[in-house]
Protein backbone atom coordinates (compact mmCIF):
# COMPACT_ATOMS: atom_id res chain seq x y z
CA UNK A 1 0.00 0.00 0.00
CA UNK A 2 0.87 3.32 -0.47
CA UNK A 3 0.17 7.08 0.82
CA UNK A 4 -1.33 9.63 -1.59
CA UNK A 5 -2.25 13.15 -1.16
CA UNK A 6 -5.78 14.14 -2.69
CA UNK A 7 -5.58 18.03 -2.82
CA UNK A 8 -8.94 19.49 -3.61
CA UNK A 9 -9.53 22.66 -5.63
CA UNK A 10 -12.20 24.75 -6.33
CA UNK A 11 -13.44 28.57 -7.08
CA UNK A 12 -13.93 29.25 -3.14
CA UNK A 13 -14.39 33.20 -3.45
CA UNK A 14 -16.91 33.36 -6.16
CA UNK A 15 -18.89 30.01 -6.15
CA UNK A 16 -22.23 31.73 -7.10
CA UNK A 17 -24.54 32.88 -4.09
CA UNK A 18 -23.21 31.78 -0.14
CA UNK A 19 -24.88 28.21 0.45
CA UNK A 20 -28.07 28.80 2.74
CA UNK A 21 -27.65 27.17 6.74
CA UNK A 22 -29.20 23.84 5.38
CA UNK A 23 -27.27 23.97 2.24
CA UNK A 24 -24.09 24.47 4.40
CA UNK A 25 -25.46 21.41 6.54
CA UNK A 26 -26.17 19.24 3.70
CA UNK A 27 -22.56 19.83 2.50
CA UNK A 28 -20.64 18.82 5.70
CA UNK A 29 -22.65 15.69 5.66
CA UNK A 30 -21.44 14.38 2.28
CA UNK A 31 -17.79 15.40 3.53
CA UNK A 32 -18.50 13.92 7.06
CA UNK A 33 -20.10 10.49 5.35
CA UNK A 34 -16.98 10.13 2.41
CA UNK A 35 -14.55 10.73 4.84
CA UNK A 36 -15.94 8.27 7.41
CA UNK A 37 -16.55 5.79 4.19
CA UNK A 38 -12.72 5.94 3.43
CA UNK A 39 -12.09 5.64 7.05
CA UNK A 40 -14.13 2.65 7.56
CA UNK A 41 -12.65 1.05 4.11
CA UNK A 42 -8.93 1.72 6.04
CA UNK A 43 -7.92 3.79 3.67
CA UNK A 44 -7.46 7.30 5.18
CA UNK A 45 -3.75 7.75 6.17
CA UNK A 46 -4.67 11.89 7.56
CA UNK A 47 -7.88 13.13 7.70
CA UNK A 48 -5.53 16.47 6.69
CA UNK A 49 -6.91 20.26 7.04
CA UNK A 50 -8.97 22.86 5.51
CA UNK A 51 -7.91 26.39 4.55
CA UNK A 52 -9.23 29.59 4.99
CA UNK A 53 -9.68 31.60 1.95
CA UNK A 54 -7.03 33.80 2.65
CA UNK A 55 -3.28 33.45 1.66
CA UNK A 56 -0.04 35.57 1.03
CA UNK A 57 1.87 34.22 -1.53
CA UNK A 58 5.93 34.73 -0.97
CA UNK A 59 8.29 35.93 -3.98
CA UNK A 60 11.99 36.47 -3.57
CA UNK A 61 13.17 39.92 -3.09
CA UNK A 62 10.61 40.50 -0.46
CA UNK A 63 7.99 40.55 -2.58
CA UNK A 64 4.78 39.48 -0.79
CA UNK A 65 1.30 39.34 -2.47
CA UNK A 66 -2.15 38.54 -1.15
CA UNK A 67 -3.93 35.51 -2.10
CA UNK A 68 -2.17 32.38 -4.07
CA UNK A 69 -4.94 32.71 -6.78
CA UNK A 70 -2.90 32.09 -9.78
CA UNK A 71 -6.60 31.01 -11.49
CA UNK A 72 -9.44 31.92 -8.98
CA UNK A 73 -11.50 28.59 -9.96
CA UNK A 74 -8.01 26.49 -9.12
CA UNK A 75 -7.69 27.72 -5.47
CA UNK A 76 -6.65 25.35 -2.93
CA UNK A 77 -9.58 24.18 0.19
CA UNK A 78 -7.71 21.59 1.60
CA UNK A 79 -6.30 17.83 1.43
CA UNK A 80 -6.40 14.85 3.02
CA UNK A 81 -4.01 11.27 3.00
CA UNK A 82 -5.48 8.22 1.72
CA UNK A 83 -3.47 5.08 1.72
CA UNK A 84 -4.46 3.05 -1.88
CA UNK A 85 -2.54 -0.12 -3.96
CA UNK A 86 -2.24 2.37 -6.92
CA UNK A 87 -2.58 5.97 -7.83
CA UNK A 88 -5.80 4.68 -10.08
CA UNK A 89 -6.98 3.19 -7.10
CA UNK A 90 -6.68 6.55 -5.18
CA UNK A 91 -8.24 7.97 -8.11
CA UNK A 92 -11.43 5.56 -7.71
CA UNK A 93 -11.54 7.10 -3.67
CA UNK A 94 -11.37 10.63 -5.27
CA UNK A 95 -14.39 10.27 -7.27
CA UNK A 96 -16.81 10.19 -4.38
CA UNK A 97 -14.82 13.20 -3.14
CA UNK A 98 -18.13 16.13 -2.61
CA UNK A 99 -15.70 18.94 -3.93
CA UNK A 100 -17.03 17.51 -7.45
CA UNK A 101 -20.60 18.33 -6.38
CA UNK A 102 -19.44 22.40 -6.40
CA UNK A 103 -17.72 21.87 -9.97
CA UNK A 104 -14.51 21.57 -7.76
CA UNK A 105 -11.32 19.12 -8.40
CA UNK A 106 -9.37 16.59 -6.96
CA UNK A 107 -6.04 16.74 -7.78
CA UNK A 108 -3.95 13.26 -6.72
CA UNK A 109 -0.62 12.52 -5.87
CA UNK A 110 1.62 9.86 -4.89
CA UNK A 111 3.48 10.81 -1.29
CA UNK A 112 7.30 9.94 -2.31
CA UNK A 113 8.35 8.17 0.83
CA UNK A 114 11.84 8.30 2.45
CA UNK A 115 13.01 5.21 2.00
CA UNK A 116 12.53 5.65 -2.19
CA UNK A 117 13.89 9.45 -2.07
CA UNK A 118 17.62 7.91 -0.61
CA UNK B 1 -22.22 -16.90 46.52
CA UNK B 2 -20.33 -20.15 47.56
CA UNK B 3 -16.92 -20.84 48.40
CA UNK B 4 -16.46 -21.82 44.98
CA UNK B 5 -16.89 -18.62 43.61
CA UNK B 6 -16.13 -16.25 46.58
CA UNK B 7 -12.45 -16.93 46.46
CA UNK B 8 -12.31 -16.05 42.57
CA UNK B 9 -14.36 -13.39 43.22
CA UNK B 10 -12.03 -11.81 46.22
CA UNK B 11 -8.93 -12.58 44.44
CA UNK B 12 -10.24 -10.13 41.67
CA UNK B 13 -10.81 -7.29 44.14
CA UNK B 14 -8.58 -7.52 46.94
CA UNK B 15 -5.44 -8.84 45.20
CA UNK B 16 -4.76 -5.70 43.66
CA UNK B 17 -5.72 -3.80 46.89
CA UNK B 18 -3.09 -5.74 49.00
CA UNK B 19 -0.34 -6.41 46.24
CA UNK B 20 -0.44 -2.49 45.60
CA UNK B 21 0.24 -1.06 49.46
CA UNK B 22 3.05 -4.12 49.62
CA UNK B 23 4.20 -3.07 46.57
CA UNK B 24 4.48 0.60 47.72
CA UNK B 25 6.09 0.00 50.99
CA UNK B 26 8.78 -2.39 49.51
CA UNK B 27 9.21 -0.60 45.89
CA UNK B 28 8.63 -1.65 42.93
CA UNK B 29 11.83 -3.95 42.74
CA UNK B 30 10.57 -6.41 45.09
CA UNK B 31 7.25 -6.77 43.41
CA UNK B 32 7.85 -10.98 43.62
CA UNK B 33 8.10 -10.95 47.49
CA UNK B 34 4.53 -9.01 47.36
CA UNK B 35 3.41 -11.26 45.27
CA UNK B 36 4.39 -14.23 47.01
CA UNK B 37 2.61 -12.88 50.30
CA UNK B 38 -0.88 -12.24 48.67
CA UNK B 39 -0.33 -15.59 46.98
CA UNK B 40 0.23 -17.49 49.74
CA UNK B 41 -2.66 -15.55 52.02
CA UNK B 42 -5.07 -16.39 49.34
CA UNK B 43 -3.76 -19.80 49.35
CA UNK B 44 -4.34 -20.44 53.00
CA UNK B 45 -7.57 -18.69 52.48
CA UNK B 46 -8.82 -21.36 50.57
CA UNK B 47 -7.69 -24.06 53.15
CA UNK B 48 -8.56 -22.84 55.88
CA UNK B 49 -11.94 -21.42 54.65
CA UNK B 50 -12.72 -24.90 53.26
CA UNK B 51 -12.15 -26.01 56.36
CA UNK B 52 -13.40 -24.05 59.52
CA UNK B 53 -16.22 -22.29 57.07
CA UNK B 54 -16.16 -18.85 56.06
CA UNK B 55 -15.25 -15.62 58.24
CA UNK B 56 -17.80 -13.03 59.23
CA UNK B 57 -15.57 -10.33 57.20
CA UNK B 58 -13.39 -12.10 54.09
CA UNK B 59 -12.02 -9.15 53.23
CA UNK B 60 -11.06 -7.98 56.53
CA UNK B 61 -9.39 -11.86 57.00
CA UNK B 62 -7.43 -11.04 54.31
CA UNK B 63 -5.55 -7.99 54.93
CA UNK B 64 -5.03 -9.12 58.50
CA UNK B 65 -3.29 -12.28 57.24
CA UNK B 66 -1.09 -10.78 54.38
CA UNK B 67 0.36 -8.44 57.03
CA UNK B 68 0.86 -10.99 59.53
CA UNK B 69 2.71 -12.52 56.68
CA UNK B 70 4.52 -9.63 56.17
CA UNK B 71 5.76 -9.35 59.75
CA UNK B 72 6.80 -12.14 59.53
CA UNK B 73 8.42 -12.82 56.71
CA UNK B 74 10.34 -9.16 57.60
CA UNK B 75 11.35 -10.25 61.50
CA UNK B 76 13.74 -13.12 59.19
CA UNK B 77 14.83 -11.62 56.46
CA UNK B 78 17.59 -8.71 57.60
CA UNK B 79 18.89 -7.68 54.86
CA UNK B 80 15.26 -7.04 52.94
CA UNK B 81 13.95 -5.09 56.41
CA UNK B 82 16.77 -2.81 55.74
CA UNK B 83 15.93 -2.12 51.83
CA UNK B 84 12.30 -1.28 53.15
CA UNK B 85 13.56 0.98 55.79
CA UNK B 86 15.49 2.70 53.32
CA UNK B 87 12.47 2.91 50.42
CA UNK B 88 10.46 4.66 53.31
CA UNK B 89 13.13 6.49 55.05
CA UNK B 90 11.86 5.37 58.13
CA UNK B 91 14.58 5.61 60.60
CA UNK B 92 12.96 3.35 63.40
CA UNK B 93 15.07 0.46 64.32
CA UNK B 94 12.21 -1.84 65.51
CA UNK B 95 10.77 -3.57 62.94
CA UNK B 96 7.74 -3.98 64.46
CA UNK B 97 7.12 -0.71 64.22
CA UNK B 98 6.58 -1.24 60.53
CA UNK B 99 3.19 -0.33 59.88
CA UNK B 100 1.11 -1.68 57.14
CA UNK B 101 -1.27 0.57 56.03
CA UNK B 102 -4.53 -1.10 54.80
CA UNK B 103 -6.67 2.22 54.77
CA UNK B 104 -9.30 2.34 52.33
CA UNK B 105 -6.85 5.83 51.45
CA UNK B 106 -3.58 4.39 50.96
CA UNK B 107 -5.41 1.81 49.42
CA UNK B 108 -6.79 3.91 47.52
CA UNK B 109 -3.80 6.05 46.78
CA UNK B 110 -1.14 3.01 46.22
CA UNK B 111 -3.23 1.45 43.61
CA UNK B 112 -3.39 4.52 41.46
CA UNK B 113 -0.08 5.05 41.56
CA UNK B 114 0.35 1.34 40.80
CA UNK B 115 -1.35 2.40 37.93
CA UNK B 116 1.30 4.81 36.69
CA UNK B 117 3.94 3.35 37.67
CA UNK B 118 2.64 0.10 35.63
CA UNK B 119 2.21 2.01 32.31
CA UNK B 120 5.64 3.26 32.27
CA UNK B 121 7.10 4.50 29.18
CA UNK B 122 10.09 2.04 29.39
CA UNK B 123 8.04 -1.35 28.80
CA UNK B 124 5.73 -1.86 25.84
CA UNK B 125 2.03 -0.97 25.28
CA UNK B 126 1.33 -4.95 25.33
CA UNK B 127 3.34 -5.70 28.26
CA UNK B 128 1.63 -2.46 29.85
CA UNK B 129 -1.64 -3.60 29.72
CA UNK B 130 -0.55 -7.30 30.67
CA UNK B 131 0.92 -6.33 33.94
CA UNK B 132 -2.37 -4.28 34.43
CA UNK B 133 -4.15 -7.03 34.20
CA UNK B 134 -2.01 -9.36 36.34
CA UNK B 135 -1.03 -7.16 39.07
CA UNK B 136 -4.11 -4.41 39.30
CA UNK B 137 -7.31 -7.02 38.06
CA UNK B 138 -5.59 -10.29 39.13
CA UNK B 139 -6.04 -12.03 36.06
CA UNK B 140 -3.76 -14.98 35.68
CA UNK B 141 -1.36 -15.69 33.02
CA UNK B 142 -3.67 -18.32 31.71
CA UNK B 143 -6.33 -15.26 31.57
CA UNK B 144 -4.12 -12.99 30.12
CA UNK B 145 -3.42 -15.46 27.13
CA UNK B 146 -7.27 -15.81 26.13
CA UNK B 147 -7.45 -12.40 25.99
CA UNK B 148 -4.29 -11.71 24.08
CA UNK B 149 -4.53 -14.95 21.74
CA UNK B 150 -1.23 -15.78 22.47
CA UNK B 151 0.36 -18.82 24.40
CA UNK B 152 0.72 -19.35 28.31
CA UNK B 153 4.41 -19.16 27.48
CA UNK B 154 4.43 -16.10 25.63
CA UNK B 155 2.38 -14.25 28.34
CA UNK B 156 4.60 -15.47 30.95
CA UNK B 157 7.84 -14.37 29.27
CA UNK B 158 6.24 -10.81 28.36
CA UNK B 159 4.97 -9.89 32.14
CA UNK B 160 8.66 -11.45 33.62
CA UNK B 161 10.57 -9.07 31.09
CA UNK B 162 8.28 -5.85 32.21
CA UNK B 163 8.67 -6.83 36.01
CA UNK B 164 12.66 -6.56 34.84
CA UNK B 165 12.48 -3.36 33.42
CA UNK B 166 10.68 -2.07 36.09
CA UNK B 167 13.51 -3.16 38.18
CA UNK B 168 16.08 -1.99 35.71
CA UNK B 169 14.64 1.32 35.51
CA UNK B 170 13.99 1.86 39.02
CA UNK B 171 10.57 3.06 38.76
CA UNK B 172 8.96 4.83 41.65
CA UNK B 173 5.46 3.88 43.01
CA UNK B 174 4.31 7.21 42.94
CA UNK B 175 2.24 9.99 40.78
CA UNK B 176 4.65 11.33 38.61
CA UNK B 177 4.49 15.11 37.36
CA UNK B 178 1.11 16.49 35.59
CA UNK B 179 2.77 16.87 31.78
CA UNK B 180 4.36 13.00 32.17
CA UNK B 181 0.34 12.61 34.30
CA UNK B 182 -1.09 13.14 30.57
CA UNK B 183 1.58 11.07 28.84
CA UNK B 184 0.78 7.86 30.33
CA UNK B 185 -2.78 8.20 31.15
CA UNK B 186 -3.60 7.06 27.42
CA UNK B 187 -2.34 3.66 28.08
CA UNK B 188 -3.89 3.81 32.07
CA UNK B 189 -7.47 4.57 30.30
CA UNK B 190 -6.89 1.35 27.48
CA UNK B 191 -6.20 -0.63 30.34
CA UNK B 192 -9.15 -0.27 31.78
CA UNK B 193 -11.43 0.06 28.60
CA UNK B 194 -9.73 -3.73 27.91
CA UNK B 195 -10.47 -4.61 31.14
CA UNK B 196 -13.92 -3.80 31.28
CA UNK B 197 -14.37 -5.15 27.21
CA UNK B 198 -13.08 -8.22 29.03
CA UNK B 199 -15.78 -8.77 31.41
CA UNK B 200 -18.61 -7.28 28.54
CA UNK B 201 -17.61 -9.45 25.69
CA UNK B 202 -16.25 -12.19 27.13
CA UNK B 203 -17.51 -15.60 25.89
CA UNK B 204 -17.42 -16.94 29.31
CA UNK B 205 -20.82 -17.68 30.67
CA UNK B 206 -20.02 -16.81 33.94
CA UNK B 207 -21.82 -13.62 34.42
CA UNK B 208 -21.10 -13.19 37.88
CA UNK B 209 -17.18 -13.09 37.04
CA UNK B 210 -18.11 -10.97 33.69
CA UNK B 211 -19.64 -8.14 35.81
CA UNK B 212 -16.78 -8.10 38.36
CA UNK B 213 -14.53 -7.43 35.61
CA UNK B 214 -17.41 -4.20 34.60
CA UNK B 215 -17.08 -2.95 38.00
CA UNK B 216 -13.38 -3.44 38.71
CA UNK B 217 -12.85 -1.29 35.34
CA UNK B 218 -15.20 1.55 36.55
CA UNK B 219 -13.91 1.40 39.69
CA UNK B 220 -10.28 2.20 38.65
CA UNK B 221 -11.54 4.52 36.35
CA UNK B 222 -13.74 6.22 39.01
CA UNK B 223 -10.38 6.42 40.94
CA UNK B 224 -9.01 8.58 37.82
CA UNK B 225 -11.64 10.54 38.11
CA UNK B 226 -11.48 10.99 41.83
CA UNK B 227 -8.07 12.56 41.89
CA UNK B 228 -7.91 15.91 40.60
CA UNK B 229 -4.63 15.46 39.06
CA UNK B 230 -6.08 12.47 36.47
CA UNK B 231 -9.43 13.61 36.38
CA UNK B 232 -9.25 14.55 32.37
CA UNK B 233 -12.30 14.68 30.05
CA UNK B 234 -11.13 11.74 27.99
CA UNK B 235 -11.32 9.64 31.72
CA UNK B 236 -15.00 10.78 32.05
CA UNK B 237 -15.89 10.02 28.60
CA UNK B 238 -14.83 6.65 28.82
CA UNK B 239 -16.25 6.31 32.55
CA UNK B 240 -19.65 7.65 31.11
CA UNK B 241 -19.63 4.98 28.00
CA UNK B 242 -19.12 2.10 30.26
CA UNK B 243 -21.95 3.20 32.18
CA UNK B 244 -24.50 3.47 29.21
CA UNK B 245 -23.43 -0.07 28.24
CA UNK B 246 -23.83 -1.73 31.76
CA UNK B 247 -26.93 -0.46 32.10
CA UNK B 248 -28.29 -3.02 29.65
CA UNK B 249 -26.19 -5.86 31.94
CA UNK B 250 -28.90 -7.25 32.79
CA UNK B 251 -31.29 -6.93 29.91
CA UNK B 252 -28.69 -8.72 27.49
CA UNK B 253 -27.97 -12.21 28.79
CA UNK B 254 -31.11 -14.47 29.23
CA UNK B 255 -31.20 -17.18 32.18
CA UNK B 256 -29.14 -19.58 30.63
CA UNK B 257 -26.34 -16.62 30.08
CA UNK B 258 -27.06 -16.87 25.94
CA UNK B 259 -26.91 -13.22 24.47
CA UNK B 260 -30.25 -11.32 23.64
CA UNK B 261 -29.17 -9.17 20.70
CA UNK B 262 -29.77 -5.24 21.16
CA UNK B 263 -33.28 -5.10 19.10
CA UNK B 264 -34.60 -7.98 21.12
CA UNK B 265 -33.86 -6.36 24.83
CA UNK B 266 -36.34 -5.78 27.35
CA UNK B 267 -36.18 -2.06 28.13
CA UNK B 268 -37.38 -2.32 30.91
CA UNK B 269 -34.32 -4.15 32.16
CA UNK B 270 -32.11 -1.17 31.34
CA UNK B 271 -30.58 0.51 34.70
CA UNK B 272 -31.77 4.33 34.73
CA UNK B 273 -29.36 4.53 37.42
CA UNK B 274 -26.44 4.13 35.08
CA UNK B 275 -28.16 5.77 32.48
CA UNK B 276 -28.20 8.74 34.32
CA UNK B 277 -24.70 8.21 35.63
CA UNK B 278 -23.61 7.98 31.53
CA UNK B 279 -25.06 11.09 30.92
CA UNK B 280 -23.84 13.30 34.00
CA UNK B 281 -20.24 11.96 33.40
CA UNK B 282 -20.85 12.41 29.47
CA UNK B 283 -21.28 15.96 30.58
CA UNK B 284 -18.65 16.08 32.48
CA UNK B 285 -16.67 15.00 29.56
CA UNK B 286 -17.61 17.76 27.49
CA UNK B 287 -14.98 20.38 28.08
CA UNK B 288 -11.07 20.95 26.93
CA UNK B 289 -9.89 21.22 23.22
CA UNK B 290 -9.33 17.37 22.47
CA UNK B 291 -12.21 15.18 21.62
CA UNK B 292 -11.32 11.24 22.15
CA UNK B 293 -12.64 8.30 20.95
CA UNK B 294 -14.43 7.92 24.64
CA UNK B 295 -15.90 10.90 23.76
CA UNK B 296 -17.59 9.39 20.74
CA UNK B 297 -17.86 6.16 22.06
CA UNK B 298 -19.52 7.24 24.84
CA UNK B 299 -22.13 9.86 22.71
CA UNK B 300 -22.85 6.47 20.07
CA UNK B 301 -23.40 4.70 23.43
CA UNK B 302 -25.78 7.58 24.57
CA UNK B 303 -28.07 7.31 21.49
CA UNK B 304 -28.07 3.91 21.97
CA UNK B 305 -29.96 4.24 25.64
CA UNK B 306 -33.22 5.45 22.74
CA UNK B 307 -34.91 2.32 21.83
CA UNK B 308 -37.02 4.06 19.40
CA UNK B 309 -35.66 4.07 15.42
CA UNK B 310 -35.27 8.05 14.73
CA UNK B 311 -34.11 9.88 11.58
CA UNK B 312 -32.25 11.85 14.08
CA UNK B 313 -31.02 8.75 16.09
CA UNK B 314 -29.12 7.02 13.26
CA UNK B 315 -27.94 10.56 11.48
CA UNK B 316 -26.33 11.04 14.92
CA UNK B 317 -25.16 7.67 15.29
CA UNK B 318 -23.71 7.73 11.68
CA UNK B 319 -21.62 11.32 12.13
CA UNK B 320 -20.31 9.55 15.35
CA UNK B 321 -18.54 6.98 13.62
CA UNK B 322 -17.62 8.50 10.46
CA UNK B 323 -15.20 10.67 12.93
CA UNK B 324 -14.14 7.84 15.02
CA UNK B 325 -13.27 6.09 12.04
CA UNK B 326 -11.26 9.29 11.39
CA UNK B 327 -9.61 9.29 14.49
CA UNK B 328 -8.95 5.23 14.76
CA UNK B 329 -10.04 2.59 12.01
CA UNK B 330 -11.61 -0.54 13.67
CA UNK B 331 -13.50 -3.37 11.99
CA UNK B 332 -16.20 -3.68 14.17
CA UNK B 333 -16.27 0.58 14.37
CA UNK B 334 -16.74 -0.22 9.58
CA UNK B 335 -19.43 -2.41 10.26
CA UNK B 336 -21.32 -0.55 12.83
CA UNK B 337 -20.91 2.98 10.74
CA UNK B 338 -22.09 1.08 7.82
CA UNK B 339 -25.29 -0.40 9.58
CA UNK B 340 -26.35 3.26 11.05
CA UNK B 341 -25.69 4.05 7.29
CA UNK B 342 -28.11 2.15 6.14
CA UNK B 343 -30.74 3.74 8.72
CA UNK B 344 -29.57 6.67 7.79
CA UNK B 345 -29.28 6.92 4.11
CA UNK B 346 -30.73 3.59 3.51
CA UNK B 347 -29.61 0.15 2.25
CA UNK B 348 -28.45 0.97 -1.25
CA UNK B 349 -26.20 3.29 -0.66
CA UNK B 350 -25.11 1.04 2.29
CA UNK B 351 -24.58 -1.76 0.30
CA UNK B 352 -22.64 0.10 -1.82
CA UNK B 353 -20.41 1.01 1.15
CA UNK B 354 -20.48 -2.77 2.71
CA UNK B 355 -18.58 -4.52 -0.61
CA UNK B 356 -16.12 -1.97 -0.03
CA UNK B 357 -15.38 -3.70 3.45
CA UNK B 358 -13.77 -7.15 2.09
CA UNK B 359 -13.95 -8.06 5.72
CA UNK B 360 -14.17 -11.72 4.77
CA UNK B 361 -13.02 -13.37 7.65
CA UNK B 362 -15.57 -11.79 10.08
CA UNK B 363 -18.88 -13.83 10.09
CA UNK B 364 -20.56 -10.46 11.30
CA UNK B 365 -19.51 -8.64 7.55
CA UNK B 366 -21.38 -11.15 6.29
CA UNK B 367 -24.09 -11.16 8.73
CA UNK B 368 -24.62 -7.03 8.14
CA UNK B 369 -24.37 -7.84 4.11
CA UNK B 370 -26.91 -10.21 4.88
CA UNK B 371 -29.21 -7.98 6.53
CA UNK B 372 -28.47 -5.35 3.90
CA UNK B 373 -29.74 -7.51 0.94
CA UNK B 374 -32.79 -8.82 2.49
CA UNK B 375 -35.53 -7.79 0.87
CA UNK B 376 -33.45 -6.32 -1.68
CA UNK B 377 -32.06 -9.24 -2.73
CA UNK B 378 -32.79 -12.24 -1.30
CA UNK B 379 -30.67 -15.06 -2.86
CA UNK B 380 -27.38 -12.64 -2.16
CA UNK B 381 -29.06 -12.59 1.43
CA UNK B 382 -28.68 -16.50 1.85
CA UNK B 383 -25.72 -16.56 0.38
CA UNK B 384 -23.90 -13.84 2.76
CA UNK B 385 -25.51 -15.26 6.01
CA UNK B 386 -24.44 -19.14 4.56
CA UNK B 387 -21.08 -17.26 4.46
CA UNK B 388 -21.62 -15.95 7.65
CA UNK B 389 -22.61 -19.47 9.33
CA UNK B 390 -19.54 -20.97 7.11
CA UNK B 391 -17.49 -18.56 9.94
CA UNK B 392 -18.95 -18.33 13.14
CA UNK B 393 -17.48 -19.76 16.10
CA UNK B 394 -19.73 -20.55 18.55
CA UNK B 395 -22.79 -22.66 18.78
CA UNK B 396 -25.69 -19.57 19.94
CA UNK B 397 -24.20 -17.45 16.53
CA UNK B 398 -24.34 -20.34 14.53
CA UNK B 399 -27.93 -21.42 15.69
CA UNK B 400 -29.26 -17.38 14.98
CA UNK B 401 -27.54 -17.54 11.70
CA UNK B 402 -29.18 -20.51 10.73
CA UNK B 403 -32.61 -19.11 11.30
CA UNK B 404 -32.00 -16.35 9.11
CA UNK B 405 -31.26 -18.80 6.69
CA UNK B 406 -34.24 -21.25 7.18
CA UNK B 407 -36.36 -17.73 6.86
CA UNK B 408 -35.58 -17.41 3.02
Amino acid sequence: MKEFLLVFRSDFVHNEAQPSPEQFQSMMKNWQDWMGSLGAQNKLVSSGNRLATEGRVVKPNNIVTNGPYVELKEAIGGYIIVRADSIDDAADLAKGCPILLIKGNVEVRTVVSMDENS
Amino acid sequence: MDNHELIPHLFRTEYRKIISVLCKLFGIEHIEIAEDIVSDTFLLASETWGLKGLPKNPAAWLYTVSKNKTKDFLKHNAVFKKEIYLNIKQTATNYEKIEIDLSAKNINDSQLQMMFAICHPSISKEAQIGLSLNILCGFGVEEISNAFLISREATYKRLARAKEQLRMEKVIIELPAQTEINNRLETVLTTVYLLFSEGYYSISQNTTLRKDLCIEAMRLNLMLIENEQTNIPSANALLSLMCFHSSRFEARTDQNGELILYEDQDESLWNKDLIVKGEYYLYQASTGQKLSKYHLEAAIAYWHTHKNDTVEKWENILQLYNKLLQIEYSPIAALNRTYALSKANGKQEAIVEAEKLNLINDHFYFTLLGELYRNIDNKKAKMNFQLAHKLAKTKNDKQTLQAKINSF
